[in-house]
């Protein structure tokens, strides 16, 4: 009897399991292969909007929380779904840690035609890393089938567009900030070894990479450090000659070789660590006991990363200064992207215009968030008067700086491989600079991981 | 006209008690299996967004994953791993399990030190090597420690040696694993009957003569099967080693294993190139499975 209700409990389990199998692939089929045929394609003449279900693909919940506070006819219902008059809004959140959030939309985008209307994305988000990678496909719609014109976009920095402008010329995206980025000092630091914390010779001492590591030598010589070595890479890489990959093949910039050098110069000398980025290690430079000089970043690193609502950390005492640093760069930066098949192209159009050209939201957005916008008219306020005054770097106005920066960023030199390529070289770069490998071996072991990300990149 | 037999025939239920278990085997394990061997003869990956393939390449995969050297040197990695691994933990496995079921010593609170000794294995192993990764960062606890009681004067990396990030796999594989492996091998121990025992004393052999020559002889069948399973998990290590090193394997991948190896595909969705290595891999793990069956099962005939 014993061993027969034994028997039969194994067969219930068995069973059980074999079922959560089934329903499990069941519900991910009907995710992808529900062909309900709606062909909508209203987006061309921007006919009536006929989708009921706005879809967003992002990775957090910035731009909710941006279009919960300014983007007027916006209604939270709740944590991912909100409401645009009639229409429901859907967001689907996927991280970007391990790739999730790209391996997520491109199986949606994929799909996107076969999709039913309500399951169509309409607005999707990217970062400048792999813009390019779905901006230069069909899969993202030019602006201007949306009936945004370069007039609408006039005020915008042109490094914005460089970056979501497809091979063809088309502009594909719209972003409401610029990332412009500089050098963030220490300034009791600064006074004690270079005797001065003003922002203006604080930049004459740094401003090239010769008087970077000039400068690197003083703050050595105090039992300092300066930075980590991949802090500085941006620098670098924002300012190259050419592609990465060129004609399907793998080229080494030679500001990227020189990134190489000076980077492992600097890490002998004991100026540079080789503290991996958002690590507890790197993280310890927030604090004056961490022994770092300084930062590399944008508008969005004073909030997001220096911890200024913590105790005891330098930003917490106002104690950091902005200055552009050796070259100008810029960092991050979320674009919009209208997908091509959205059945929403009205609303679509008037998001990307509200959240990124107007000025009095731009404004707001700027004030309420600390967000350094995309719009030359707006910093250019911001500079001018005290509204702009930052407490962490000890109130100074770093948007004259931001909006210079700006400027001089040129991106004609992205491509769709640049995340990958960046990943893999510092993965591999440092055990160059901790002494495991030669530069050589470094740079095989580099050419090798591009190549099995990019299977159809050459490499030698 | 069918006649009704008499004879009741009890067969077709041991046929339909098998269905449960042959539908999950052919649906989880052998359409993978056929499935991942196909794939491994076609070049199929996905660049961007544009997919390229699937077009069959015949054995060019195979050729690609031999030609490259790579397969080699990630198979020696993972030995060696889990070989600093496996030494220690059979060892402490088998003087545990050799006290606890020895009646003489009678240890006071068994299940106690049992279910002790069995705890690491319930961490996920994620959490483990998470916990190690900060414990042994450059300015992590243990790094302070040695600092403080003079050992170094300046931390010490050891993230970027491949001695240390090494160890540091093979200690949590063996502190994971030993519990387990401990429990396996007193079950082998407790069936061995009590009277050889009794009668080797009474002969007048010390307890480390018993444990030569009764007990691990007689424990041969369960020690190849530990052996055996835990080769199998050795060959695919993969998550203590992936988050310890951020899935790079540093320093210069020398401590990546064949399953991170295999995971650096699937960024570019290499179904091709994934496939032949798996299919590699079951290759190698077959022999080796057989190398160790034969070899601690040569002796008895």
């Amino acid at each position: 009897m014993k061993r027969r209700i034994v028997s039969l409990l194994a067969i219930a389990t068995m069973t059980a399991t074999m079922f959560a199998g089934c329903g499990s692939t069941e519900s991910a089929s009907t995710e992808t292969a529900d062909s309900s045929t709606e062909s909508a394609d209203a987006a061309v003449e921007l006919a009536e909007d006929t989708g009921k279900v706005l879809n967003i693909h992002c990775w957090n919940d910035e731009f909710q929380s941006r279009l919960k506070s300014h983007y007027k006819d916006y209604e939270e219902v709740d944590a991912t779904h909100g409401k645009i008059g009639d229409v429901d809004v859907v967001w689907t959140i996927t991280p970007s840690t391990d790739n999730a959030y790209q391996n997520n939309l491109d199986e949606a985008l994929l799909a996107q035609e076969s999709a039913s209307a309500d399951d169509k994305v309409d607005l999707f988000l990217v970062e400048a890393d792999y813009a390019l990678k779905y901006v230069d496909t069909d899969y993202a719609m030019p602006l201007k089938d949306l009936g945004i014109t370069d007039a609408d976009l006039a005020d915008q920095y042109k490094y914005t567009q460089d970056i979501v402008t497809d091979s063809n010329g088309n502009l594909k995206g719209a972003s409401w900030q610029a990332c412009s980025a500089g050098l963030i000092y220490n300034r009791e630091m600064a006074k004690e070894v270079l005797g001065t914390d003003d922002p203006d010779e604080v930049q004459a001492l740094v401003s090239d990479w010769d008087k970077f590591k000039e400068t690197s030598e003083k703050i050595v010589g105090a039992g300092y450090k300066m930075c980590s070595a991949f802090d500085t890479y941006r620098t670098y890489s924002n300012n190259v000659s050419g592609k990465w990959v060129q004609d399907g093949k793998l080229v080494m910039d030679k500001n990227i070789d020189k990134w190489i050098d000076d980077s492992k110069e600097l890490v002998d000398a004991k100026a540079e660590t080789t503290d991996d980025l958002w690590g507890d290690d790197w993280a310890k430079g927030k604090r004056p006991e961490g022994n770092i000089f300084c930062y590399f970043g944008p508008a969005w690193f004073f909030n997001f990363c220096l911890a200024a609502d913590e105790e005891g950390t330098i930003a917490n005492q106002g104690g950091w200064g902005y200055c552009v640093g050796p070259q100008s760069y810029y960092w991050g930066g979320t674009w919009i992207c209208a997908a091509t098949g959205t059945d929403n192209a009205n609303l679509v159009k008037d998001i990307i215009l509200t959240m990124t050209t107007d000025k009095d939201v731009l404004k707001e957005i700027a004030q309420q968030d600390a967000d350094c916008v995309n719009s030359k008219t707006v910093l250019k306020e911001l500079a001018s008067d005290e509204s702009g005054n930052l407490e962490l770097l000890g109130g100074q106005n770093p948007y004259a700086q931001l909006a210079e920066g700006a400027e001089k960023i040129d991106l004609s030199n992205l491509s769709a491989y640049d995340q990958g390529c960046t990943e893999e070289l510092e993965k591999a770069m440092k055990n160059y600079f901790l002494g495991n490998a030669t530069k050589d071996e470094a740079l095989d072991m580099f050419k090798k991981a591009v190549h099995e990300k990019y299977p159809d990149v050459t490499v030698d | 006209m069918a006649k009704k037999s008499k004879v009741v025939r009890y067969n077709k239920w041991g046929y339909i008690f098998l269905i449960p278990f042959l539908v999950v085997f052919i649906v989880f394990q052998l359409i993978p299996l056929v499935s991942t061997i196909y794939n491994s003869f076609f070049e199929n990956y996905r660049s961007g967004l544009t997919q390229i393939g699937p077009n069959f390449v015949g054995i060019e995969n195979y050729k690609t994953i031999i030609t490259n050297g790579d397969l080699p040197l990630y198979f020696k990695n993972t030995m060696i791993m889990w070989i600093l691994g496996f030494i220690p933990q059979i060892v402490l496995s088998l003087l545990l399990g050799a006290w606890f079921t020895d009646p003489s010593l009678r240890l006071k609170c068994q299940t106690f030190f049992k279910t002790v000794i069995y705890m690491p294995n319930l961490i996920m192993a994620s959490a483990f090597a998470m916990l190690f990764f900060t414990l042994f960062a450059d300015s992590g606890p243990i790094n302070s420690l040695l600092i403080q009681i003079g050992v170094f004067k300046e931390a010490f990396k050891f993230m970027s040696h491949a001695g240390t990030v090494r160890g540091l796999v093979a200690t949590m594989n063996c502190l994971m694993w030993f519990g387990n492996t401990t429990i396996l091998l007193m079950a082998g121990m407790m069936g061995i009957d009590p009277s050889l025992f009794e009668a080797a004393q009474v002969d007048g052999a010390t307890a480390n003569q018993i444990f030569y020559k009764i007990t691990l002889p007689l424990l041969r069948p369960i020690l190849v099967y530990v052996m055996i399973t835990s080769l199998i998990g050795g060959l695919q290590m993969f998550d203590v080693p992936q988050i310890l090193t951020n899935g790079t394997g540093d320093p210069m991948r020398s401590s990546m294993t064949l399953i991170m190896y295999l995971n650096k595909h699937l960024f570019s969705k290499n179904f091709g190139l994934a496939g032949a290595l798996s299919v590699y891999m079951f290759i190698i793990t077959g022999i080796l499975s057989m190398v160790v069956y034969k070899f601690t099962n040569s002796e008895k005939k």
